[in-house]
């Protein structure tokens, strides 16, 4: 702040000579430009303010000479409220904290840190709020000093304020971490200040969470470490594996599990019976909610007609569902032409024949397969008929957001928390998960399966469509084997005669969904296989052991 | 039969028909998940008679409030119907010709409770208009063909409503065609023409017109694609005279949206007439008169539940569907949960109903908190007459209910008066619906509450004529009423208007003399400013109240003295848990869920689901016992955008290795990090599932977060 004054009065000392009416001319107007600032300084304390204010100044510094008091003051109020915004938005930072130094193998320190107890931040984290305000305080000096000597201050452009940043960072990282870690601080905190300068400074002084998440978005860059899965010996586990392992495991808090899901249990009744009265009932929390559906399956609906719908499986679809229904649950055998007509002919059976019951259990209604707009309409809709009863789970963090009024009004939702804790074991089982996504050992079975049942010539069409894929796999711009290059190569190896054999067998992979095809832009159909490399080379290993 | 499988996601179950055939009546799953199951049934029936009641109740009240809205509507329709039929030359007439009228309905944002008005205007029309008229969603209509198409055979069906069914094999022929505008005015003529010698027959349904007009309900107008809109409207207005179409936009919104879908050229094509319906919130006020304002239905929710349910109505969806939603789930809860909800039915059957308690029920009705304050108050032998003689219990409960229901009725008099009185003051201390009004009674005291004050104070600075208008508007409710239980406070009420209208002559003659007295006299500058300043002394000291004034004071008391002894929140009355459903958290937790909550607590403090001593913690961090998830949770809010993967599991395994030191020496320390890497991957797919992160190729072993904030 007396910086600031210091550089008012350098600007005071410019004053040579003005005329009477221009003084008063420019009384009148700084009064008025005045009271407009005093308004703005007080609606908007917070520290953006501060940085655009010199260039305003300098902006006006031609016209203006005359520097009221006034004036002055209204800037040092604002200082000064932004001060105390800072330290409230450290309070605020307690709820929110969102910590942008990341520092390699942080975490880890952390872990070690934190070996008894998991204090997990919160003692590192207080300190380093204590001292914020401290470095937010030399750090608003600084930018003040530069406003004289460059004609508009900018905030990415200056090295000063890299250094500024650079000085700042190591500053927290001292209070934050401590001794034990300053060597390794000391590596760390070249590549962090070339990313964090003023960015993180503002940041800090703001509360704004918005703001913030925007600034974390900003930049392309990642401050993690390189360190990858690879070097770990451990890296890549299967699901058999994985489930061998965890199966080891003692689960912890069984008496209280247990507790809960009894709680639970004895809303079977109450669900029913709401079930009944046109309510629809869907069940949130954390857990996998599997099990407890299971169960008031088998106690509540022995005697019911009722589809269990695995949302998580991966192949489910709206059609699935509805071909359930039409063919298990009404015996009809004929097909339908679209989806819609589908629903429609369902909507009409079951308003024709109230007796007609039907219970729809849906795991994870908020699964990638269902989630879709129109998955989510037709189910609605079928849920909103007085003799379907659907009882639901949803797990997703965002599912709620699938739903807009017209689709919840549809639905006739009554929520339920079941917090159970168990593991989504199931749920995560289908090969889609982080770490064991490599292995691959689902679609590989399969391909074996269908690849079994399949003529010698058959599973010959389909290898060379693998090796072709194969060949290309470093091409990204890859789309897959024409079908007229296909079929040459096909000939050449005498395993088709004609194209409509070619075709015949495509037909076949397609209806396994073994291949893929895709109009290109020249319009030829390409041919390409859906399943990832590594699988597809495992298979071809696995298919030379064989043979 | 197990319900995983890695090759299908859908298990039909089909027990077998002699099975299936005893079907469990709803009413038992009632009784049995309680464990007192005290007149379960009989609750269950008064539920599902009282549920039925309400629901006829508001389904009245929704035709009785589109009542004015069809009507209006229906007239529009005949009126630019008309000219059509008339064919005539007229050159304003001509120039119609070419604009399809249009009507603009512009029914709110509650976009879920649209599909009743539209349901119930359909069959208005259909009686009343047309038999043509045909109804198309956004949704159903990507593009023109579909369009035609589901015009085209709705409006076929239309006609095999009306007609007989002989030509039914040629329709369904008819419904592969791909429709044009022009086969569909072929089929218009073809049909008025076939029906016109029919006419006499049906001249009723389709009224006196030879050529019924083409009704066309657009029900979301918003959500058309303007392309299809647009042509739609251009070929449609090329055939108007041969298909005499009439559209209904349904509007959301706010009616320019009709002019930001459609293009001036488009629009000009249109005759628009924009019609308003009546806003949802007094559409609420009118429910909650008619259901919860009234003696008629004994049901009545506490202060908060009812909050809940308005704060649902106007911060998140201002539907009227979804509020009646509410009400029935109070209502389902409220027989459910308390037993002594049996009585809670009208008050001769209640009285019957109580002679027939159990032992049980009675002394149900001795633990209610409201009966035990009441027999503390009572003299010592009656106490004990009522906690030991079930007799005496049944006659005195028979006596409280009874003094409950008159209750009622003084209550909602008084309310309804009250209200006349302060929803016209000067920024609404008490709320300018009668709903907030009913919450602050409900919660408290009402006189002792400063906005009450501060009302008093209002109406103790009113005029004559405002006073006299609430008072009349007062006396009407008090008219209105059927119970004839208030009888002396019409009367005073009466009496005070009276008294107010001779005010008038009186003032009259008092005013004219002190006028006279005071007469002009010719006097200087000074001494008028003198005797002015004198007058005013004199009037200050003085001070004399004029009879308006007392009597407005009387009236303001009197008013005062009503409320004070009949607006008793419902809490002072005994037995007043019979009729009041209170639980609010139950009710705002099936309602009004937040699921996101539910899951970061749960992740966060998993103490507050798990009571488990090992798991208390201070705020902000958790013990390393916690659930593997929770762990990862809490070391992943460490990161920001990306996470990589190698550290957190390390961070993880030094967490983990540490809760497990006990039983370190059991398993080697090479098959221990197995399993720990092992539950770390649980957790992390786990949390893959729950959307707080996501893989991503930005770099190799990292997942991106997916949320924001934290801790």
């Amino acid at each position: 702040m007396m910086s600031k004054l210091e550089l008012k009065e350098d600007k005071m000392l410019e004053v040579q000579f003005v005329g009477d009416d221009d003084v008063l001319n420019h009384i009148l107007d700084r009064e008025g430009g005045a009271k407009i600032k005093k308004e703005r300084a007080q609606l908007l304390v917070n520290t953006k303010k501060i940085v655009k204010k010199p260039e305003y100044d300098l902006e006006e510094d031609d016209q203006e000479v005359l520097k009221d008091q006034n004036y002055v003051e209204v800037l040092g109020h604002d200082v000064q409220e932004s001060l105390k915004n800072g330290s409230t938005t450290d309070g605020g930072n307690k709820v929110y904290s969102f910590q942008n130094r990341k520092h390699p193998e942080k975490m880890a320190k952390l872990g070690h840190s934190a070996s008894d107890k998991v204090q997990l931040k919160n003692n590192d984290k207080s300190e380093f709020l204590s001292t914020a305000p401290c470095g937010l305080r030399k750090r608003s000096i600084v930018p003040r000093s530069h406003s004289d000597s460059e004609s508009e201050y900018s905030a990415s452009n200056s090295e000063d304020d890299e250094r500024v940043a650079q000085e700042y960072e190591e500053d927290a990282n001292e209070v934050t971490l401590g001794q034990k870690i300053q060597a390794q601080n000391r590596v760390v905190s070249a590549p962090v200040c070339k990313e964090t300068p003023s960015k993180k400074m503002k940041r800090d002084k703001t509360s704004d969470l918005v703001e913030e998440y925007f600034e974390a978005h900003s930049s392309s860059k990642v401050l993690t470490s390189d360190r990858t899965l690879q070097k770990l010996k451990r890296a890549k586990l299967d699901q058999q594996t994985l489930r061998n392992l965890l199966s080891k495991v003692s689960p912890s808090f069984s008496a209280e599990l247990k507790q809960l899901n009894q709680q639970y249990e004895q809303l079977f009744h109450k669900w029913m019976l709401q079930l009944h009265l046109g309510f629809n009932i869907v069940l949130y929390g954390l857990g996998s909610k599997r099990d407890l559906l299971e169960r008031f399956r088998t106690t509540m609906l022995q005697d019911c007609i009722h589809v269990v719908i695995n949302g998580f499986f991966p192949g489910i679809s709206v059609k699935s569902i509805l071909n359930s229904i039409t063919e298990e649950v009404l015996d009809h055998m004929g097909t339908f032409r679209s989806v819609l007509d589908q629903l429609e002919w369902i909507i009409n059976k079951f308003k024709e024949d109230s007796s007609l019951e039907l219970f729809l259990l849906i795991h994870n209604l908020d699964s990638q397969m269902l989630r879709g707009d129109k998955s989510q309409q037709i189910i609605g809709q079928l849920s909103s008929l007085r003799n379907i009863y659907l009882i639901a789970s949803i797990d997703h963090l965002n599912a709620p957001l699938m739903w807009d009024h017209a689709k919840q009004s549809l639905y006739n939702w009554l929520w339920y928390e079941t917090t159970t804790y168990s593991h989504y074991t199931e749920e995560t089982s289908y090969e889609n998960s982080l770490l064991v996504k490599q292995s691959g050992s689902l679609p590989l079975s399969s391909l074996t399966h269908v690849l079994r049942s399949l003529t010698p010539n058959a599973r010959g069409i389909f290898r060379l469509l693998i090796k072709y894929q194969l060949d290309n796999q470093d091409n990204p711009s890859y789309i897959g084997l024409s079908f007229q290059d296909f079929y040459q190569q096909c000939r050449e190896a005498f395993l088709v005669n004609s194209d409509l054999t070619l075709r015949a067998q495509l037909t076949e992979f397609r209806d396994h969904k073994l291949i893929r095809t895709k109009k290109g832009t020249d319009g030829v159909e390409y041919l390409l296989i859906p399943v990832d490399n590594g699988t597809l080379t495992d298979f071809l290993e696995m298919e030379e052991e064989e043979f | 039969m197990a319900t995983s499988s890695v090759s299908k996601g859908c298990f039909v179950f089909k027990p077998n028909l002699k099975k299936r055939k005893i079907s469990v009546p709803v009413e038992n799953y009632f009784s049995k998940g309680k464990n007192e199951s005290e007149d379960s049934k009989l609750r269950f029936e008064t539920y599902q008679l009282m549920w039925q009641q309400m629901q006829s109740e508001t389904e009245r009240l929704q035709e009785e409030l589109n009542k004015n809205l069809f009507d209006s509507l229906i007239e529009f329709l005949q009126k630019s119907h008309y000219g059509f039929q008339k064919n005539s030359r007229d050159w304003g007439y001509q120039i119609k010709l070419r604009e399809i009228p249009t009507a603009a309905l512009v029914l709110g944002v509650n976009v879920t409770d649209h599909d009743l008005t539209f349901r119930s205007l359909t069959e208005v029309l259909q009686h009343s208009v047309t038999p043509y008229v045909v109804s198309l969603q956004a949704k159903d209509c990507p593009d023109m063909k579909h369009f035609l198409q589901k015009l085209a055979s709705q409006l076929v069906d239309c006609n095999v409503d009306v007609q007989s069914k002989e030509k039914e094999s040629v329709q369904v022929t008819q419904k592969r065609i791909h429709y044009s505008m022009d086969s569909l005015s072929t089929w218009y003529m073809n049909v008025t023409q076939k029906t016109n010698p029919k006419m006499p027959r049906k001249k009723r349904t389709s009224s006196q017109w030879q050529s019924p007009p083409v009704v066309l309900i657009l029900k979301d107008m918003e959500s058309f694609a303007t392309k299809v809109l647009q042509d739609f409207i251009i070929i449609s207005s090329q055939h108007l005279h041969e298909f005499p179409l009439i559209l209904i936009f349904g509007i959301a919104t706010s009616p320019v949206v009709i002019h930001r879908l459609l293009p001036h050229a488009v629009s000009s094509l249109l005759c628009i007439e924009l019609f308003q319906s009546l806003s949802c919130k007094e559409h609420l006020t009118t429910v909650l008169d008619k259901l919860l304002l009234t003696t008629q239905f004994p049901f009545k929710l506490s202060e908060k539940v009812l909050q809940i349910l308005t704060n649902i109505f106007l911060y998140h969806d201002f539907s009227i569907q979804n509020f009646i939603k509410g009400l029935q789930l109070s209502l389902l809860e409220h027989y459910y949960s308390q037993p002594l909800s049996v009585l809670c039915c009208n008050l001769p059957e209640a009285k019957r109903r109580i002679n027939f308690l159990s032992d049980n029920q009675c002394e149900n009705i001795r633990r209610l908190s409201s009966f035990r304050r009441y027999v503390e108050n009572q003299a010592s032998e009656k106490q004990v007459a009522l906690l030991t003689n079930e007799r005496f219990l049944k006659e005195e409960t028979q006596s409280l209910l009874e003094n409950l229901h008159v209750y009622h009725t003084h209550y909602f008099l008084i309310l309804r008066c009250l209200h006349q009185f302060t929803s016209s003051l000067p920024k609404y201390p008490l709320g300018r619906q009668i709903r907030e009004l009913y919450c602050t009674c409900l919660e408290k005291n009402i006189w002792d509450s400063d906005e009450y004050a501060s009302a008093l104070q209002l109406l103790r600075m009113l005029a004559k004529d405002e006073l006299m208008t609430m008072l009349q508007k007062c006396f009407k409710v008090f008219k209105s009423s059927s119970e004839k239980q208030l009888g002396n406070t019409e009367k005073r009420i009466e009496e005070f208007l009276a008294q107010f209208q001779s005010l008038d002559e009186a003032k009259e003659e008092e005013d004219t003399p002190e006028s006279q007295s005071k007469g002009l006299q010719k006097t200087d500058l000074y001494h008028l400013q003198k005797s002015l300043l004198e007058m005013k002394e004199l009037r200050r000291a003085s001070k004399r109240q004029t009879k308006f004034e007392v009597l407005r004071e009387q009236v303001v008391s009197f008013i005062d003295s009503l409320v004070r002894e009949y607006l008793l929140p419902p809490e002072t009355q005994p037995l007043h848990e019979v009729l009041y459903f209170s639980a609010a958290h139950t009710l705002r937790q099936h309602l009004n869920a937040a699921p996101r909550i539910a899951l970061h607590t749960a992740l966060n403090n998993p103490y507050y689901y798990l009571k488990n001593e090992a798991l208390r913690s201070e705020e902000g961090c958790i013990p390393n016992v916690a659930p593997d998830i929770c762990i990862a949770y809490k070391l992943h809010l460490e990161c920001s955008r990306l996470i990589n993967l190698v550290d957190w599991s390390e961070a993880f395994a030094t967490v983990v290795t540490a809760a497990e030191k006990v039983d370190a020496n059991s398993v080697t320390s090479e098959e221990r990090n197995e399993i720990i890497h092992a539950r770390f991957i649980r957790a992390v797919s786990e949390l893959e599932l729950l959307g707080f992160i996501k893989p991503t190729k930005q770099k190799t072993d990292h997942v991106a977060r997916l949320t924001w904030g934290g801790c």
